[in-house]
């Protein structure tokens, strides 16, 4: 069996960080998380990392590959040049708990602060509704979403101007309110938070959140541009569209 | 040391998959204080990994089908073993429970005609399970977790409960410790409701996470509490095989709902060689009419592929072991074909499967509408699990309640593909609702300080035996070889003895196991917890195989092949004596009603 070097960030709250380099052996078909776990099985027991599904579907694994935001369990080493260590390193965005795993709880305290879903009365008497699959198509995209907060990792909004102090809830709750604004029952009214509350403003379309989303959700052309046209549609009147437009 | 830190709840639920989340909602709903504990972050509990769908007879897509029918082949897929009451229950209050879901705006794939769709699952005898693409159980648990989140219940994220704690006889709390720093937390409680979900991490091959490790299994028994149908672990028929590491990986049935059908190595649709009788009458005469029934025509009968798991998973075996497998030890499913019927096939499977088709091209490097899938049998879920009254969920120890997988008496021998989803749903809801009822009734329980000391030191002692100690990792996974090869599919007794020799001296490495280091995050250390309640259902597995003299749904035992009817009079039941030794007993199973009785005899045709 061949062997490759994983060079993997170890440390925490109570020692200092560094890279430490794991030799392992591989074999066909395996992704990253398959090494980091025979090396925590055979020679770093308490190797901190997270992970429940292995098949891309919990949004557990987050971590950084080489430097690319991706799912360990979704990253076939096959794909990476195994004559080099393969860097494995926590999301850069999150404050780190210990080896790979951060402490994304900010994302937990975020979600309650959107407006809850509010469902319009039932179209039928039997207490039930009427909706076409193809007005359904729409949100399931963005209901696709395994919360990996990969996005929310690589956002420069997030990650260079710490902008979730002003509010800024990142694209994985711009995909969540846009989820709420165009399902088909909704009644709820987020356009106002989006604009005053949320920082909907602060993002300006780099689409490095649709780049790394493993979903493949397209959460800039899909999700936050239909948020944005909706709030200029509402809040600003055509001259002063214009002017903004002029403005760039 | 020092003292752990305390929090105090009106209802305490353990588990925030499915059952957990859907019992928080019922709790906080009726006004009590609710805290809710798991092991990962929340909503990456297992079910967030089902897919397939949820059971439910609406009869959207059939309107022969009903509560009744539901029931009849529940009852019949569970071999009759069932807790016929949570059968009735289930298949009553699933529709509502589903529709309760779209009120809190799950969405849902549609009906032409804009109702919810339905699809077909084996064992179902119409098109029956609610589902979105296949990735329902997200759905589920997304919307769950959305709408729990603004009802005031405080979630304890990535914190484990280590011990159950009594206070005469009756529960009083629990012993927990939390991931992120090692700290240990007493939570009292006057009602607990375990939701921790399966057992897979007991085999070596399993389709579950790392958190299926049989804790509330584990911590009940310890506890007192009686375990039935542990003998009933279910095996998946189709897992990945290959590549290795992917082994166990779960193939949704709905593959199969869709027209994919089961080939050997020498091209043969195999699963029309072996029909069980009792299925006959419902079964597809030829490949034309199982395709027919895949695509909604009302007159056509399901497909064999569409057998209930257990049968086929064993089929896979029997073609296996014959050398007729395919070249990585599985059998060939085949979805790529329905091109010969279908215009426009390929986009139809990706829109129909969309994460089977992601799975098989980012993890196996293969295209699902070109290629046929390898495939074998994967453990996937147990029947078995802690004995609850059908109506309220109550254990047998006062304050204790359980729901979803740890939770047994609705699947019988073996569980219907679907059911799972909508098992957590009725009763999450019902556990929920009748823990909340019985905190009202009690006074605010006293914690036992003692027995925290000592649930602590041993928790601890893993630490004091340092780095030479045994290595968890490598206990656990003698553990998963062992149960796999000696209790797996096909079972005698004289391996399942020689798996008991095993599980004294794996117990006796567990003891010994050590970590070194400090608390935090240590995965290690929390392996070497976990083996205690893998340890422990492991056991209660095989005493119960050992006592089941017969084959029966998910549990076959090759020198006693036939089912019989003697034993299908009867539960078995574990329960941990005085002594602290596993004790085996029968529990017979109480005549149905008449009513029920009738509804089973009119859907026997
Ligand atoms: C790949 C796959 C596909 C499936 N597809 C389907 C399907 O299509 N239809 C269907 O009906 N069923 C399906 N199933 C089965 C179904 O998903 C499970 O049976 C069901 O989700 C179990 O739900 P639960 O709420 O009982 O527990 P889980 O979802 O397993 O949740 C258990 C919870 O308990 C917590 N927990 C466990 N131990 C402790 C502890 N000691 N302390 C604190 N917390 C603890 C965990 O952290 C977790 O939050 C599928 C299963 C798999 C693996
Ligand atoms: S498109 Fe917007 S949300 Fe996405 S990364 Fe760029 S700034 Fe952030
Ligand atoms: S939108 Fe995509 S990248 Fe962001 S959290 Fe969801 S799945 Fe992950
Ligand atoms: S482990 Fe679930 S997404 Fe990687």
């Amino acid at each position: 069996m061949a062997k490759a070097t994983f060079r993997l960030w170890r440390g925490g709250t109570h020692q200092p960080g560094a890279f430490v380099d794991y030799a392992t052996e591989v074999s066909e078909g395996m992704v990253v998380l398959d090494a980091v776990h025979r090396i925590q099985a055979e020679q770093a027991p308490d190797l901190a990392c997270r992970w429940n599904c292995k098949a891309g579907k919990c949004g557990s694994c987050s971590a950084e590959i080489n430097g690319r935001p991706k799912l360990m369990c979704m990253t076939r080493l096959n794909t990476l040049d195994l004559a080099e260590p393969v860097t494995v390193e926590p999301m850069r965005a999150f404050p780190l708990l210990k080896d790979l795993v951060t402490d994304v709880s900010i994302n937990f305290r975020i979600k309650p602060g959107i407006r809850k879903f509010a469902p319009r009365t039932p179209d039928a008497a039997d207490g039930t509704w009427r909706m076409a699959q193809r007005d359904v198509d729409r949100v399931q995209e963005f209901r696709k979403c395994i919360e990996c907060y990969l996005c929310q990792d690589v956002c420069h909004v997030i990650r260079d101007h710490a902008k979730h102090e002003d509010g800024f809830i990142g694209p994985r709750f711009l995909v969540y309110a846009a989820a709420l604004e165009m399902h088909p029952l909704d009644t709820g009214d987020r356009l106002g938070d989006l604009k005053d509350r949320h920082g909907l403003g602060y993002c300006n379309i780099t689409k490095c959140c649709t780049t790394v989303c493993p979903e493949h959700i397209h959460i800039t052309d899909n999700a936050i541009i239909p948020l944005k046209e909706r709030v200029v549609d509402r809040y600003y009147d055509p001259v002063t569209r214009l002017l903004r437009m002029f403005r760039g | 040391m020092g003292a752990p830190h305390t929090y105090s709840y009106d209802v305490l639920i353990v588990g925030a998959g499915g059952a957990g989340l859907r019992a928080a909602i019922e709790a906080a709903s009726a006004g009590v204080s609710v805290g809710l504990i798991c092991k990962s972050l929340l909503g990456k509990a297992h079910t967030v990994m089902a897919e397939g769908g949820m059971a439910a007879a609406m009869g959207h897509n059939d309107d022969r089908d009903n509560w009744q029918v539901h029931f009849a082949d529940t009852m019949r897929g569970g071999q009759y073993v069932n807790n016929w009451r949570m059968a009735e229950l289930h298949a009553r209050e699933a529709p509502d429970r589903v529709r309760e879901l779209e009120a809190w705006g799950a969405v849902f794939d549609r009906t032409p005609d804009g109702r919810i769709n339905q699809r077909n699952f084996g064992g179902h005898r119409y098109p029956r399970l609610a589902h979105v693409g296949d990735r329902t159980g997200l759905e589920l648990i997304r919307t769950l977790q959305d709408h729990t989140i603004h009802l005031g219940v405080t979630v304890h994220m990535e914190y484990t409960v280590i011990d159950l704690l009594l206070d005469d006889g009756q529960v009083s709390g629990v012993l927990a410790y939390d991931r992120e720093r090692g700290r240990f937390y007493a939570f009292a409680a006057k009602a607990v409701v375990l939701a921790t979900g399966g057992v897979g991490r007991a085999f070596k091959i399993t389709s579950n996470s790392w958190e299926g490790t049989g804790d509330g299994h584990a911590l009940a028994y310890r506890a007192g509490a009686e375990l039935i149908d542990m003998e009933f672990v279910q095996f998946h028929p189709t897992g990945m095989v290959w590549p290795p590491s992917v082994k166990g990986i779960l193939v949704t049935e709905g593959v199969r709902g869709e027209g994919g059908v089961l080939k050997n190595s020498e091209g043969r649709r195999f699963m029309f060689d072996d029909i069980p009788e009792n299925y006959r009458p419902q079964t597809a005469s030829d490949a034309e009419e199982g395709w027919r029934y895949t695509q909604g025509d009302k007159s056509a009968r399901r497909p064999p592929e569409l057998l209930t798991r257990d049968h086929v998973a064993r089929c896979i075996r029997r073609e296996v072991r014959a050398g007729r497998g395919s070249p990585h030890g599985g059998v060939f499913l085949d979805i790529a074909w329905i091109k010969e019927k279908l215009p426009g096939a390929a986009d139809h499977i990706r829109r129909k499967l969309p994460s089977m088709y992601h799975q098989f091209k980012e993890l196996a490097d293969l295209d699902i509408t070109r290629e046929p899938m390898e495939v074998g049998p994967t453990t996937h879920y147990i029947m078995g699990g802690i004995r609850v009254d059908a109506d309220t969920q109550a254990s047998t120890i006062p304050g204790l309640f359980a729901a979803g997988e740890c939770a047994a008496g609705i699947n019988g021998a073996n569980r219907l593909g679907g059911n799972s989803l909508s098992d957590l749903i009725v009763f999450g809801k019902r556990a929920g609702e009748y823990a909340a009822a019985h905190a009202r009734s009690r006074v605010a329980p006293r914690l036992d300080e003692q027995a925290i000391a000592e649930a602590t030191g041993a928790a601890l002692a893993p630490f004091e035996r340092g780095g030479s100690g045994e290595n968890p990792y490598t206990v656990q996974q003698d553990l998963q070889e062992t149960m796999q090869d000696l209790v797996g599919i096909v079972r005698v007794e004289t391996e399942m003895q020689d798996a008991l020799t095993r599980l004294d001296a794996l117990n006796a490495r567990a003891a010994r196991s050590g970590v070194e280091g400090h608390r935090e995050y240590h995965t290690g250390w929390h392996a070497c917890l976990d083996l205690r309640n893998l340890l422990t259902v492991s056991e209660a597995i095989t005493r119960s195989a050992l006592e089941r003299r017969e084959s029966r749904g998910g549990h076959f035992r090759d020198d006693y092949p036939e089912k019989s009817a003697e034993y299908g009079a009867f539960n078995i039941a574990v329960h941990r004596d005085p002594g602290g030794t596993m004790h085996v007993a029968r529990r017979p199973i109480p005549a149905m009603p008449a009513e029920l009785t009738s509804i089973v005899e009119d859907q026997k045709q």
